[in-house]
């Protein structure tokens, strides 16, 4: 018997399995690690391949299929040889004379799913999400206007306008591929590098830059650092710096979605460094046991800071860790904007229509720094970087087959280049002349109304003002008594 | 169409702050001090270079000794173990997983197994995921086995305090929580000279330390830092200025105000201040402000972590049991409000010498 019957989640099923997608446009490579009606075939099929006497374990695993509701015990049949296998709770094995470890390099690597290569042209064309030419056109232009806001504010920041910023260099295809393959009314719970999921769903440049420079306007009320957003009523929950802590969290919204049969999932975004915090593995796991509707979506962009993912895993990357809480799983080439879009939409229909989590592990490579505060040259060379900045780049590969299709030409770069930078620019100058947040606005939303010590921690506050005010930067803040509780 | 502009990306940024026109100015001014003669020779470092040249002497001088945390291998975040992985090799400086709590569980085993560790958490901020494994267990290692086994050999070092610019979460002061731990001992230096002989005193220590450093001075703070291997005392307070009106205690970056605010005092007021830094937070030498406010009748206490369970609260309530009959009036406290810590609002937020001016004011004309 092959190893590979004894471990039958993993390697078998990936490598064998192809969804056919409930529209029938789309097969992407989801693999499923418990049996259900798509992946049991695929599974018999390897194994009946792979194994002498597959029969039996096609037998047997049909038996465990109709036991593990609850846990009961197969019922005991001594007639036949499958019947005797272990009655653990929740076991689906078999027995095994043979002492094989399960060894992690004995396994391929799990395929990266893409739709078109680095020149833009389609590997199949059954992939082709075929979108029209609107939406290609608004793809391309968020991804672009978030570079260049990102060229601005992080130019800005080495100027000190701005006290800190972080860009998104590089994963220009994963946000916008993804948001648009969600419903915008769908809960986003991010890291922080993922402003262009806020920039898809209509958060404004103005709404962006009065963040950054936390000034009276900001809807955040100023009380964070830049690139700290949130809107309610975009559905993007506020970023919190803390990693991993909304985590668990998305998977809290997506079981309460779920009660409310609102017909919206959650998407939970996060880094590869992230995926290393306890949070992580308390979401994973509970999103699976409790049946929860989230798209986990892990941003691999190969560095956690100065750290390569060498030296935060030894697994096969993310998405290996999906078969392992029972989650369907797909990895999918970041740089390649329609590929994210189909598997994001994919793997929506799967959590609306099974109530189960998905996880997707894109691809991709942090092409900046990691923030303003970090100078990468430190830990990664400069060719490295030029590689997947000239050669692997999302927003070029996404230009390249539009123009192939006839929607983008030169003309039109240039002309939305021209309208893109001035829209960034006049939004930039506008912020940068707004007020700061008045002082008193300091002991606001603690809790939702001031507690007796706050009101007279507040005045306290404010005599301290009165009595040298002069040391207070008050010309740069909005009027004492401005606002608005 | 990126690629224009990608060296520019990449022009180096290391050694330059993340300082902004609106947001640089400190709170404070930092007056370099002089190390003690027996220390013996001298080189200018600043604070992340003090910090580093300790662990330099504790690895040095302890074969067993080993040094992780997030990012440390390239030199970490604010550069404290640059060259160290170098100098000592990957197996004594190297980078963890991105997991706090990962990292202290990691160093309590190696110090039960008779290595010294010394764990850095990023960001003080970012402590909280490893708060079991520092109050439930590192904390407990000793009594709970009935002394057979301990992880005194764990030191972990992390940046804490405001910057002028890093909001909710990077600019907290969570030394309150543990020092209300028993069996882990809490430590803030306030400088370059303080913070090597403090950081060997902890990590030689035979408990678990947590060495709080003050961010805001990594770069700024510059001294002429002792090149040899010494130790300051845990649990001994320092007077740093002797005075004879109002004692002023504190810890770490809110020293440098408290001088100041001192000399503001005297200047103003005419008023003569004792300046008393703890050093060490747990346990703190109740014994050297109490002398000092039994002789000036005066106590005011300052940190910038909120005010209420603030560690300014436990040495208050201990001096007006101990100095009752002494006080001329009562305690004062200028710390942090009881708001998360601020980003626009940081200036409002700030225990800043003009509070505890005012403060002394209140004092002396109770
Ligand atoms: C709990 C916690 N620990 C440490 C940090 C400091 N920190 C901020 S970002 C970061 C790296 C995160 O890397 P990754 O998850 O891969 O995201 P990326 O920056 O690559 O997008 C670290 C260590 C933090 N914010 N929170
Ligand atoms: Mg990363």
């Amino acid at each position: 018997m092959h190893r590979v019957s004894n471990y039958l989640s993993l390697r078998a099923v990936q490598r064998c399995f192809k969804i056919p997608n409930n529209g029938g446009e789309i097969s992407s490579g989801i693999y499923f690690p418990r049996q259900n009606s798509v992946s049991v075939g695929g599974i018999r099929g390897y194994a009946a391949r792979v194994a002498p006497g597959a029969a039996a374990v096609d037998k047997a695993i049909q038996e465990a299929e109709s036991s593990t509701e609850g846990n009961k015990a197969t019922p005991a049949d001594a007639a036949d040889l499958a019947a005797d296998r272990p009655r653990f709770p929740g076991s689906r094995s078999k027995w095994t004379g043979k002492m094989d470890f399960l060894m992690p390099e004995a396994y391929e690597g799990i395929p990266v799913y893409r739709v078109m290569d680095r020149r833009g042209i389609i590997d199949d064309p059954t992939q082709d999400p075929n979108l029209d030419e609107a939406t290609l056109v608004k793809m391309y232009q968020t991804m672009t206007l978030l570079n260049y806001m990102d060229k601005i504010l992080y130019e800005s920041q080495r100027q000190g306008r701005i006290s800190f910023y972080m860009t998104h260099f590089g994963e220009e295809g994963t946000l916008i591929g993804s948001a648009a393959g969600l419903d915008d009314k769908d809960l986003a719970y991010v890291q922080y590098r993922e402003a262009g999921i806020l920039m898809w769903r209509g958060f404004t440049l103005d709404q962006f830059m009065n963040q950054c420079y936390g000034n009276e306007e900001d809807i955040g009320k100023g009380k964070q650092m830049p690139v700290h957003y949130g809107s309610k009523e975009l559905a993007f929950v506020t970023v919190s710096s803390p990693l991993a802590t909304q985590m668990p969290q998305a998977v809290g919204s997506a079981y309460a979605y779920k009660r409310a049969q609102n017909g919206k999932v959650v998407i939970c975004y996060f880094g590869d460094g992230a995926a290393s915090e306890g949070d992580a593995h308390a979401a994973l796991n509970f999103s699976a046991t409790l049946d929860c509707p989230i798209i986990f979506f892990c941003r691999n962009n190969g560095y956690a800071i100065s750290t390569p993912t060498s030296q935060q895993f030894r697994g096969d990357g993310i998405a290996s860790r999906g078969p392992g809480y029972g989650i369907p799983t797909i990895r999918v080439d970041g740089n390649d904007t329609l590929a994210i879009y189909n598997v994001t939409k994919a793997a929506r229909d799967l959590c609306l229509t099974q109530n189960r989590p998905v996880l997707i592990e894109a691809m991709t490579y942090r092409i900046g720094h990691h923030s303003t505060s970090d100078d990468s040259s430190a830990y990664r060379s400069v060719d490295e970087v030029k590689y997947w900045d000239q050669e692997d780049n999302p927003i070029s590969r996404i230009r390249k087959y539009m123009t192939h299709k006839g929607f983008w030409n030169d003309e039109k770069e240039t002309q939305w280049r021209d309208k893109a930078k001035k829209q960034v620019m006049v939004a930039f100058q506008k912020a940068e002349k707004k007020l700061r947040p008045a002082p008193e606005d300091l002991f606001n939303d603690v809790f939702d109304e001031l507690p007796w010590n706050l009101r007279k921690q507040r005045k306290e506050m404010l005599d301290a003002v009165k009595s040298h005010p002069e040391q207070y930067p008050l010309k740069e803040h909005a009027k004492i008594g401005s606002a608005s509780t | 169409m990126i690629t224009k502009n990608l060296i520019s990306r990449l022009r180096p940024a290391l050694v330059r702050p993340t300082t902004s026109i609106r947001h640089a100015s400190a709170h404070f001014t930092y007056v370099p001090e002089v190390a003690r003669e027996e220390y013996g020779p001298t080189s200018k470092r600043n604070l992340f270079q003090s910090i580093n040249n300790a662990m330099d002497v504790a690895l040095g001088s302890d074969r067993t000794a080993v040094i992780f945390g997030e990012d440390v291998a390239f030199g970490g975040v604010f550069r404290a173990t640059v060259n160290l992985q170098e100098k000592y090799g990957k197996d004594r400086v190297f980078n963890t997983p991105l997991c706090e709590q990962g990292i202290v569980g990691f160093g309590i085993g190696v110090a039960v197994a008779g290595s010294t560790a010394i764990a850095e958490v990023q960001f003080a901020d970012y402590i909280y995921p490893a708060f079991d494994q520092l109050v439930n267990e590192a904390a407990k290692y000793r009594y709970r086995s009935g002394n057979q086994f301990n992880c005194g050999a764990l030191t972990v070092r992390t940046p804490y305090g405001a910057v002028g610019h890093g909001a909710l979460y990077h600019s907290q002061s969570p030394e309150a929580y543990f020092a209300h731990t028993a069996g882990l001992k809490v430590v803030i230096p306030r400088g370059p000279i303080q913070a090597k002989g403090l950081l060997l005193s902890c990590i030689r220590d035979k408990n678990p330390c947590i060495f709080f450093e003050p961010k805001i001075l990594y770069r700024s703070a510059v001294e002429e830092v002792p090149n040899g291997d010494y130790e300051i005392p845990l649990g001994k307070a320092e007077i740093l200025r002797q005075g004879t009106d109002v004692t002023l205690v504190g810890y770490g970056t809110q020293i440098h105000v408290l001088k100041e605010v001192a000399d503001m005092a005297q200047e103003k007021l005419g008023v003569s201040c004792e300046v008393i830094d703890v050093q060490t937070i747990s346990p703190w030498d109740a014994e050297t402000v109490c002398n000092s406010v039994t002789k000036t009748g005066r106590l005011l206490v300052s940190h910038e972590a909120p005010i209420t369970n603030g560690f300014a609260a436990e040495i208050a309530s201990y001096v007006q049991k101990e100095c009752f009959l002494n006080l001329e009036a009562p305690v004062e406290r200028v710390c942090g409000w009881d708001t998360p810590f601020p980003h626009s609002l940081e200036p409002f937020y700030m225990p800043n010498k003009w509070r505890c001016f005012d403060a002394i004011k209140r004092l002396m004309s109770f």
